[in-house]
């Protein structure tokens, strides 16, 4: 039955458009140590959680596998799981109580958020049950005075910002996937984004935690405190750990004084060269306005485009030009923002060498909003041109462009960038990212999945980053993707060490199996 | 045949500066109106007519002899103006009211277009400008100005052509379809959301738009009133959505629409 599941190369569902074959070697959580969802459980569960919390295909719950197959699957498509059960609790006491029970009977389980992740790490590999946080979705408290936001984990991002707007506050925290990823999911896979330039990371902005422990117990530490050394800071563990530490039910943050003013501006550069240099300049003429630094390539602007039917700079003006980048800023005085802003430009055009060679600048809250389109918008039309490997990784701000030239270079020499190859073909690599962080996404998109490209990207882009020292995922996390190749970015030691910490946590090994880290403790 | 300048067309732009349509809008306490200390924008219906009066000057070289953008607004529709200029407008004029006057209404706003229309002194060709404005709703302003200079109009464009001979092709949208309406210069067009995709400025021209020329004149040098006529009364917001609520099966339905006196 197992072998069957790891071996089966077609995986019907109603839900996906095109039948997607399985050619991932995923590690398979250890079977043999867990126990199937039975009745019985079921009917524990139906104990806990009213009858609308509970999708299951287990008697007496008439789920079909298409009630369940949002759940099961992920947002590219990519990975797909078969359990036979989502739980939806309302409160901490039932995530809990449902643990405990997991525990006891040796069941494993899958904690959800938004489902947005793009490392396989939000659905299960097998039948683990689900327990999706959506139905936790209160604001717990606000306190005007700090800026501290005290909510349920899932709660939606663009939620807590709209929630924040009047009181003139915002989330630290901003990313493409805000109108649908749950804050949970953001800090159990410390999501960077569009703001950690100028915010910091969750691990500087998550002020508590209110975690449920794998057997079961409640560790709450939802604290308010800007300051609190009293022992081990034990929220940096789960912060990042994508669930296999335990499940996260309550967050507590520091939100950010909405800015005043916030502008922003689309330049085309000719070449990646010149990026670093912008920056360069960027940061010392807007220094502490500046927001948000990202760059894209041509090929992934001519998607963007495409996908929304508009132009955003002049094409007589961009000509050949290969890089973009969006500059944001935000500040506490319009006046004082517009005249900086102006300078920088008036610096620009009077260089005598050109950095640039078009630009727009936002002229109100929409051309905002639909300039940060053009950077926002490239996940969305990369999975309308086919299926998309994506890889995030760390690697110097000076090296984007000559990265994926190089991955391109090794695609078309494995001759996989032929059109309407056999087995699968490459038709864009596009390079895009925060060059403030240092953090690329490298997305190839082929026209389906498929085992010949898996195999000449992998571990080849693995080996290309640790060749700079760099991460082989910035900010989206291990999940199922990358948990054999952790070695690529961390020693043995390291490696070691996070095993016997979820051995310490998780001694049964039901906290989502077979994400992040795999393999006993030495 | 390249025109004379005495052919040469003056295109005039009236715009507006609204709440920025993606402003949540809040009624204010005294229910005489919105709550306007959010952020504003010009009217996306004006940034249409903007855009279509560049497109025309780019579609016809040598035709256009000036694009001039004109607003009738408190001292911060100065910023809209720009807005215009840097898009690539020539010329703006702002008819400056005071920051707490009432909102204009659409008769005394065209009654203030004419009158600039009467004093520039190479007169106007063709006047292009949103079909309403997103705060007021009104619709009537464009046509008042046709009707004040007694010119033709062509309302709701989705498309215009200039035909030699000093006429103009415009395709109108009409309940249950399209008209094509051909009208004499000088002429009123009201733009309609499909006529084009208005451009994002350009930076060249953004740093250039403040040298742009940009005169303001007062109402009373006008000879016009813009004192409202009508009398707003009361606003409120829609009546909130009273939440529903789920049945088990059909025959509670049922039950449910029979006590509601509905079956």
């Amino acid at each position: 039955m197992i072998a069957r599941r790891l071996l089966s190369r077609r995986v019907p569902s109603s839900a996906l458009q095109t039948p997607i074959r399985r050619h991932f070697r995923v590690t398979a959580p250890a079977l043999a140590n867990f126990n199937k969802l039975n009745e019985q459980d079921l009917s524990h569960f139906a104990s806990i959680l009213p009858e609308s919390s509970i999708l299951s295909t287990v008697r007496p719950f008439q789920s079909t596998n298409d009630d369940l197959a949002p759940f099961n699957n992920d947002w590219m498509g990519k990975y797909h799981g078969k359990s036979q059960c989502v739980l939806k609790p309302r409160t901490t006491e039932e995530v809990s109580r449902i643990l405990k029970w997991c525990w006891e009977r040796r069941i494993p389980v899958v904690p959800q958020g938004g489902n947005t992740g793009l490392v396989g790490g939000s659905v299960p590999l097998n039948d683990e049950v689900i327990i999706n946080l959506s139905n936790m979705s209160k604001v717990r408290s606000f306190d005007p005075v700090s800026g501290i936001i005290v909510c349920d984990a899932g709660c939606i991002l663009e939620n807590l910002s709209e929630y924040l707007a009047p009181h003139k506050y915002i989330m630290p925290i901003d990313l493409g996937a805000k109108g649908s990823c749950q804050i949970g999911g953001n800090v159990s896979t410390n999501a960077g984004g569009l703001r950690l330039l100028r915010y910091g990371s969750l691990h500087g902005t998550v002020l508590g935690l209110e975690v449920v422990l794998p057997d079961g117990s409640v560790m709450n530490e939802l604290k308010t405190l800007r300051k609190d050394n009293t022992g081990y800071d034990l929220k940096q563990l789960f912060i990042g750990a994508e669930g296999t530490l335990g499940i996260i039910t309550g967050v507590s943050i520091l939100a950010a004084p909405a800015p005043a003013s916030s502008q922003n501006l689309v330049l085309s550069l000719e070449s990646y060269d010149k990026v670093a240099e912008l920056f360069k300049f960027a940061k010392t003429h807007l220094s502490e306005i500046l927001s948000a630094f990202e760059y894209w390539d041509r090929r992934a602007y001519d998607m963007v485009c495409k996908h929304t039917g508009r132009k955003a700079l002049d094409e007589s003006e961009v000509g050949n030009s290969q890089a973009f980048v969006l500059i944001e800023t935000s500040g506490g005085s319009k006046e004082h923002d517009e005249a900086k802003v102006a300078n920088l430009l008036e610096l620009l055009y009077s260089a005598e060498e050109p950095l640039i060679t078009s630009g727009t600048l936002s002229q109100s809250p929409s051309q905002f909003t639909s300039l940060w389109g053009y950077r926002e918008l490239i996940p969305e039309a990369a999975s309308k041109e086919g299926k998309t490997y994506k890889y995030d990784i760390s690697v110097p701000a000076t090296e984007f462009a000559s990265v994926v030239d190089k991955v391109k270079k090794e695609l078309a020499g494995k001759g996989l960038m032929q059109e309407g190859r056999e087995g699968g073909w490459v038709r864009n690599v596009i390079g895009f990212g925060h060059v403030g962080d240092g953090n690329l996404h490298l997305n190839v998109i082929a026209n389906a999945f498929s085992a010949d490209i898996q195999a000449a990207l992998e571990p080849y882009v693995f080996e290309l980053v640790a060749s700079y020292n760099g991460s082989i995922s910035a900010e989206h996390g291990i999940g199922a993707m990358k948990t054999q190749h952790l070695h690529y970015s961390k020693g043995q030691v390291s490696i070691d060490m996070m095993r016997r910490i979820k051995a310490l946590f998780d001694e049964r090994g039901i906290m989502n199996p077979g994400k992040v880290v795999e393999g006993k403790a030495s | 045949m390249r025109p004379t300048p005495a052919n040469l067309l003056r295109v005039l732009v009236p715009i507006k500066r609204c709440v920025d349509y993606a402003v949540k809008i809040r009624v204010n306490p005294s229910q005489t109106g919105i709550d306007t200390n959010v952020k504003h924008s010009m009217n996306p219906f004006d940034e249409i007519a903007v855009e279509e009066a560049l497109r025309l000057r780019e579609r016809h070289k040598d035709l256009i002899k000036s694009i001039k953008v004109l607003t009738i607004g408190p001292p911060k529709s100065q910023e809209t103006l720009r807005t215009a200029l840097a898009m690539g407008a020539d010329e703006a004029i702002h008819v400056e009211t005071p920051a707490d006057a009432p909102h204009g209404e659409p008769l005394g706003i065209a009654k203030a277009i004419a009158a600039v229309i009467a004093r520039e002194k190479d007169g106007v060709d063709i006047v292009i400008m949103g079909k309403q404005a997103i705060d007021g709703d009104e619709g009537q302003t464009g046509q008042m100005v046709a009707g004040l200079m007694g010119w033709g109009q062509a309302t709701f464009a989705s498309s215009v052509t200039v035909n030699e001979g000093g006429t103009l092709n415009v395709n109108t949208e009409i309940d249950g379809g399209a008209e094509e309406v051909k009208v004499r210069m000088p002429a009123v067009i009201t733009t309609d959301l499909r006529l084009n995709t208005p451009r994002y400025a350009s930076l060249p021209n953004i740093m250039k738009a403040k040298k742009k020329p940009l005169t303001k004149v007062t109402p009373e040098e006008l000879g016009v009133d813009l004192k409202p006529i009508l009398e707003t009364i009361k606003v409120t917001e829609p009546p909130k959505r009273v939440g529903g609520g789920k049945v088990e099966n059909v025959d509670e339905l049922v039950a449910k629409l029979k006590e509601a006196g509905i079956v």
